[in-house]
């Protein structure tokens, strides 16, 4: 895969895997076994027919890939670039051993890089049906919902916060890794098939689900809140200034342009030497970030080992080698003041790891008197999120011991009609996962709301040859709706779900 | 019933419009904002987020008053720095805002107390007016007290006189009522009245510490509202962070209220100190430009700059 040379790359918010050639994805594609039980499938998150999608390309039917992966997934530009693969996908592809597995995620990202260059988008005929669905949050889950509930023939409306869509799409993944300009298109896309995105509404504020059922009329809403409200540790010294979350450093940088301040109002005050505080993708992404913005030195101060390191594995080599300084096996101890309030250095101890804990990794314990300082003049934590507290102090929906909203299999919440999905219902996760969850929710939606529904989305542009029904396509029927009179449904609704 | 739609950005529809416009001084200045829905929704101590346009920041400020029948809400903001004082040249009525965003954080309990105090400094001034009103409407006896540095900058005055059983000024150099700070009113207050239930403070963080040390010694139970520097206000940055009783709290999600005897205020004070050298440099920047600007007659002023459709 080419990439941008590393020294070139810290200079820049260029992408820094460029994409694949045409040559390099054919041949790619020559060196998958077409699996009989393929184990890829199983190990996606939303099941993509992966060995049928590579050989659409190996027969260069382009648009025949990309009608594959869109069947359900709806973002493939977007996954293909920030899927944790070798935890999914790849990680369990045969050809693995011992050679490079398939390369999975870049031939899905070509397809869908391809689909944005031919503007191609499966906008499949939808026949409205009434109902109204909102959704709350912009990101992937949110996404994946409207999508889904649009082709079924609601009228869906997106809520987001912030004055621009796409939840971490936006504001987190920086733009060399995920630029801006893919969202957007991806966005377009989810336009073109009907569902309204407003922007600067904070749902439970502005309004609250409750009155979204009552006042609004929807007949089903998703939360797709997002985990938000970054952890701190509660050691001496955070509140100094030059302490940051990294979701504040990556929102001033990518959502508000701090990078291009003045032109841009939004202040960044970035460090000389700066400390990221975890080893995530949110860290990667902050310390990548800080070295673009000029930082001079940037460390990454982490408790446990690379092995144990919850980020992609390109993310950290990439970040290797644009010369991040990683303090492996290290935790900060205390933050230091330079006695005008602001950072000077930090305080660790280095850790050896001892027996597993209960999520099975090596619990790292403090060795004695290891204690050192270093100086530095910003610190930035990415250790994780909380829940954010929004939704629950504005709603009665049930939230569990953690503060993240409660949901049974099928995704539901306490109140009837609210399903939730993404990080809000299982903690900080990944974008496809997120995704995932806003599909099966849409799928239960649908069943609450009486829409038929099947697994096949769409299939393709119906052709001539293709059996027609009153003039719709076959494999488009599954559009229909069983019509339920609307007062009917929601009379009947204990009784649908007793 | 339909909803109706807030306007949007980038739906090809125009900002959030200013539809009223008041100057109060050369620093402080009123916009009334079309908002319907937000109107409906505001409660005494809630605040919003605005980009006033596209390359702007979010600034939080407090909503100060809002009124349901015209569907708007009033925001008071005194120019300080870069965008407030591009806010107090471009905002005029009719002209639009990029992004207005709330109401924003939990609202003020308003507590079954039979006797209040309410104190407004400087700009506070606006925000604890919709606690003295609602206070008032639920029954209780408010004492309000405002300070100012002298008589000309006093504004709403008819309005807390209206609300107010008590209501008494304080100037700086004393050109009108008390001369001192706030604190000398509520120490005159509490003279007078021994069943003082609770004091709300709002205004610059050294305003509400003295108020809150002034309470403490007197035993009245003391809110504040804070005012950290803030980015998004839905708490997912964390930017906004303030210890109150020895942990963290984001004031954007958490508050704006907390109770003014844990408060961490030299902490707060510390904090908003974080972007002073960009301050500075952003608003010489500003300045120089709107000098050169006024000093070319042939180049007009952006007409419309604060529109989400002009610019870049
Ligand atoms: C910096 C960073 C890097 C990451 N990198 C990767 C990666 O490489 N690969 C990967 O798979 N995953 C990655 N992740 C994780 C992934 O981005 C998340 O798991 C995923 O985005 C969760 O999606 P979501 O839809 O649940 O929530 P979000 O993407 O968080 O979106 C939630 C949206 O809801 C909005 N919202 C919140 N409350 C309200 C409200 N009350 N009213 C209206 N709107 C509201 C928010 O503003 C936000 O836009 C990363 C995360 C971060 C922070
Ligand atoms: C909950 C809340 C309610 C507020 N209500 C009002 C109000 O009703 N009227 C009003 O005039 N002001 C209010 N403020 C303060 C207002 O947000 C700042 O004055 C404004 O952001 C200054 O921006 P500037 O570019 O003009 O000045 P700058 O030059 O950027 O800053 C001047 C000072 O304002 C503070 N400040 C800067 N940026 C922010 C920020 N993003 N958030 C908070 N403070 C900041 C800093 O301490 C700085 O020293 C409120 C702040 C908060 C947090
Ligand atoms: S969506 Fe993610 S896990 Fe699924 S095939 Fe694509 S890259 Fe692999
Ligand atoms: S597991 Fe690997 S080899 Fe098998 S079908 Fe999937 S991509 Fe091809
Ligand atoms: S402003 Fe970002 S968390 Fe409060």
């Amino acid at each position: 895969m080419p990439i941008q040379d590393a020294m070139e790359r810290v200079g820049n918010f260029d992408e820094v895997t460029y994409g694949y050639s045409v040559e390099d994805t054919l041949r790619e594609c020559e060196r998958c076994l077409y699996c009989p039980e393929p184990a890829c499938i199983a190990s996606c998150p939303v099941a993509i027919d992966i060995p049928g999608f590579i050989e659409k390309i190996s027969a260069k039917d382009y648009r025949g890939a990309y009608d594959v992966i869109s069947e359900t997934n709806l973002l493939p530009a977007i996954c293909g670039r920030v899927c944790p693969q070798e935890d999914q996908c790849e990680g369990v592809c045969p050809v693995g051993d011992p050679l490079k597995p398939v390369a999975i995620g870049r031939l899905e990202r070509w397809v869908g890089d391809l689909a944005i260059a031919e503007n191609w988008v499966n906008v499949p005929y939808i026949e409205p049906n009434g109902f109204k669905i909102g959704i709350v949050g912009s990101g992937p889950a949110g996404i994946a919902c409207a999508a889904e509930m649009a082709k079924a023939g609601c009228d869906v409306t997106i809520y987001e916060a912030l004055h621009l869509p796409g939840g971490v799409l936006r504001y987190g993944i920086p733009d060399f890794r995920l630029p801006n300009s893919v969202v957007d298109q991806e966005i377009e896309n989810l336009k073109k098939l009907g569902v309204k995105i407003e922007c600067n509404v904070l749902i439970g504020r502005l309004f609250t689900i409750q009155q979204m059922v009552d006042e609004f009329g929807y007949d089903a809403i998703f939360i797709g809140t997002g985990a938000g409200y970054p952890k701190f540790m509660g050691i001496e010294g955070e509140s100094l200034n030059g302490v940051v979350s990294a979701n504040e450093l990556l929102t001033r940088c990518n959502l508000m342009h701090a990078g291009e301040f003045p032109a841009y109002d939004t202040p960044l005050h970035l460090g000389k030497r700066v400390a990221i505080i975890g080893a995530g993708n949110t860290a990667m992404d902050a310390m990548r970030v800080a070295l673009r913005q000029g930082a001079e030195k940037v460390y990454c101060v982490y408790r446990r080992t690379k092995a144990e390191s919850p980020a992609r594995a390109e993310e950290i080599d990439h970040a290797e080698e644009e010369g991040v300084d990683f303090q492996w096996l290290t935790a900060p101890v205390e933050i230091l003041d330079d006695g005008d309030g602001n950072v000077r250095a930090m305080r660790c101890i280095r850790m050896e790891l001892g027996e597993p804990d209960d999520s099975g990794r090596r619990r790292p314990v403090p060795i004695e008197d290891s204690d050192y300082e270093f100086e530095t003049d910003m610190v930035v934590y990415a250790i994780g999120t909380n829940a954010n507290p929004i939704i629950g102090q504005t709603s009665k929906i049930k939230l569990n011991e953690w503060g993240y909203v409660e949901v049974d299999d099928n995704l539901a919440t306490s109140m009837a009609g609210v399903y939730a999905g993404g990080d809000i219902v299982t903690g900080a996760a990944t974008v496809i996962l997120a995704m995932g969850l806003g599909r099966r929710a849409a799928h239960n939606m649908k069943a609450y709301l009486g829409i038929r529904d099947t697994n096949i989305v769409y299939a393709g542009h119906p052709t001539e040859t293709d059996e027609t029904l009153f003039g719709i396509a076959a494999n488009e029927r599954n559009f229909h709706r069983v019509r339920l009179a609307k007062d009917i449904t929601s009379s009947t609704e204990e009784e649908i779900h007793a | 019933m339909d909803i109706p739609r807030p306007n949007q950005v980038g739906t090809g529809e125009p900002g959030f419009e200013v539809v009223a416009r008041q100057d109060f001084s050369d620093t402080t200045f009123l916009l009334e904002i079309e908002h319907p829905l937000m109107a409906n929704a505001a409660r005494p101590g809630q605040f919003v987020i605005v980009i006033p346009d596209e390359h702007g920041e979010r600034i939080p400020l407090t909503i100060a008053d809002f009124d349901r029948d015209q569907g708007t809400v009033t925001l008071v903001i005194q120019a300080v720095g870069k965008t407030s004082k591009e806010m107090q040249r471009v905002c005029q009525t009719g002209s639009a805002l990029f992004s207005v965003t709330g109401p924003m954080g939990v609202p003020s309990h308003i507590t079954d107390a039979k006797k209040v105090i309410c104190v407004g400094g400087g700009l506070g001034v606006a925000p604890v007016f919709p606690q003295a009103r609602a206070h008032k409407e639920n029954g209780a006896y408010v004492i309000g007290i405002v300070g100012f540095r002298s008589k000309d900058l006093v504004f709403w005055d008819d309005k807390f006189e209206k609300y107010c059983d008590e209501f008494i000024v304080c100037t700086d150099d004393g050109s009108r009522g008390i001369k001192g700070l706030v604190t000398k009113g509520i120490e005159a207050a509490a003279e007078k009245h021994a069943d003082i239930d609770e004091l709300i403070a709002i205004g610059p963080p050294i305003m509400m510490k003295a108020c809150a040390e002034t309470t403490r010694t007197l035993g009245i139970k003391t809110m504040v509202s804070l005012n950290p520097i803030m980015v998004d206000g839905t708490g997912m940055c964390g930017g906004c962070r303030v210890k109150v009783g020895g942990s963290i709290k984001f004031a954007c999600v958490d508050g704006p209220d907390f109770d003014g005897h844990a408060v961490d205020f030299d902490d707060l004070m510390n904090r908003l100190q974080r972007f002073k050298e960009d301050e500075k440099v952003a608003l010489e920047r500003w300045t120089e430009s709107c000098r050169r600007l006024d000093q070319s007659p042939l180049e007009p002023l952006p007409p419309d700059k604060a529109s989400p459709r002009a610019g870049a």
